[in-house]
């Protein structure tokens, strides 16, 4: 257990270490661990943002799907008044068409009645000279009692 | 155990193992062990039993420095590899192992040291893995290297560098010259002058002051140095004693004694550590 030199021996290997780590070891290994830490807190950053993302997401899709089943539903009911308004208005137009073929046919059936009045009263006409001439057995003249006749008809 | 011929005795076999392997010129008219007389003009040799004293402050324990700088690049090696291959991503166990190690480190230097200085971690870095590495060598079981080595025909090998007062106040002496230029750079020499006169007890007592602040002031390495090798010492000195027993029995006391130096090997090396941090930021500090 003699000082000797061994002491300085020591002291200029020591520093030799100490400048070495302090060269090549330190400063590379502390900055690989900042950069992981700056690298974790990003991600963690990132996760945060992401989730915050998907909530604002999420409610968004909540909002439009509500939008559409409104939308939809005021689709519904207005298609429903228009086929309510277009069934009205058939109806309208089919009672305004059945109107018209009514007042047709009862035109056409008042002058066929018309007709067959004139058609009738000319054969009665007709039928009651014939019926005179019979009974009266003698000619009457057809001009004195023409008038007669036609009184008859008119009547009918 | 060990030995260079025959059986020892338990004291020989005790010194033995707490000689150093020392390389150093013995002077002239000095008698060696084996009763040859050096001749004139010395001689370089590797000393033997107690020649290591005659040789004076101009010798070197080659052993100690040996171990010590294959520790010392073991280290360097082992953390400049990581630190080339350094990623911010996903870690390697190795990288995982080494960057645990740094932030340790980092952490005991930001929660005590509070200025600006780039060496102060490096520093402390140095200081915690390699004392760690050199007191590990304590666990090795006492016989094994020097009886390697005294097969290979070297004499002594004392394997753990801490227990070598050389190699601990070599760094104490170190952390004393980093304590004194920090202090002159931050302070000015007058200040740290100043700093060393004029307290406690003002300008009237300055030779007390100046008596106790220098006391201090050396106080530091002195306790730095001998703390770690006194733990060391007395460490190496029960496996060596344990390693007296009967083989069969040895277990019985170096198992728990080695477990329980783990706690110690670590303690010391972070000890020196903290406390060289301590010393940094009181040479930052003004008082």
């Amino acid at each position: 257990m003699n000082i000797n030199l061994t002491i300085i021996g020591q002291a200029i290997a020591f520093f030799i270490f100490v400048v070495f780590c302090m060269k090549y070891v330190w400063p590379p290994i502390t900055a690989a661990l900042a950069e992981r830490k700056k690298k974790i807190a990003e991600g963690l950053d990132a996760a945060d943002r992401a989730e915050r993302d998907l909530q604002l997401a999420q409610e968004k899709a909540t909002e439009n799907m509500r939008k559409g089943k409104e939308e939809a539903a005021a689709i519904i009911e207005q298609a429903n008044k228009r086929a309510n308004q277009i069934i009205e208005e058939a109806k309208d137009k089919a009672v305004e068409e059945a109107g018209r073929v009514k007042a047709a046919a009862t035109a056409e059936l008042e002058q066929e009645v018309n007709q067959a009045r004139e058609t009738l009263r000319g054969q009665v006409a007709t039928l009651a000279l014939a019926g005179a001439e019979k009974i009266l057995e003698a000619s009457i003249d057809e001009k004195a009692h023409a008038k007669l006749v036609e009184k008859l008809a008119a009547e009918l | 155990m060990a030995s260079e011929g025959g059986t020892l005795t338990s004291s020989e076999y005790i010194s033995h193992h707490l000689t150093n392997l020392t390389f150093g010129k013995l002077p002239e008219g000095v008698s060696r062990y084996d009763g040859s007389v050096v001749g004139e003009g010395g001689t370089w040799t590797f000393a033997h039993g107690a020649e290591a004293a005659d040789m004076g402050f101009w010798a070197i324990n080659v052993d100690t420095m040996g171990w010590s700088i294959v520790l010392g690049v073991l280290f360097t090696w082992l953390f400049s590899k990581v630190a080339k291959s350094a990623t911010s991503g996903v870690p390697g166990s190795t990288q995982n192992f080494v960057e645990t190690i740094i932030e340790f480190v980092d952490d005991n230097v930001k929660s005590i040291f509070h200025h600006k200085n780039p060496m102060i971690a490096p520093l402390s870095l140095t200081i915690f893995v390699w004392i760690f590495l050199m007191n590990t060598m304590d666990l090795i079981p006492v016989d094994w290297i020097p009886f390697i080595a005294s097969e290979m025909g070297i004499p002594y090998m004392k394997v753990v560098p801490t227990t070598d007062i050389n190699a601990t106040a070599g760094m104490a002496l170190s952390v004393f010259a980093l304590i004194v230029f920090y202090s002159i750079k931050q302070k000015g020499l007058g200040g740290f002058l100043a700093e060393l006169s004029f307290q406690p007890l003002g300008k009237w007592m300055l030779p007390f002051n100046l008596f106790l602040e220098l006391v201090g002031l050396f106080a530091k390495p002195i306790s730095l140095a001998l703390r770690l090798f006194g733990n060391m010492y007395a460490g190496e000195m029960i496996f060596i004693l344990i390693a007296l027993l009967p083989f069969w029995a040895q277990w019985v006391l170096s198992v728990p004694w080695a477990i329980f130096h783990i706690l110690v090997i670590t303690l010391q090396a972070f000890i020196f550590m903290v406390l060289t941090i301590v010393y940094m930021a009181m040479a930052y500090d003004h008082h």
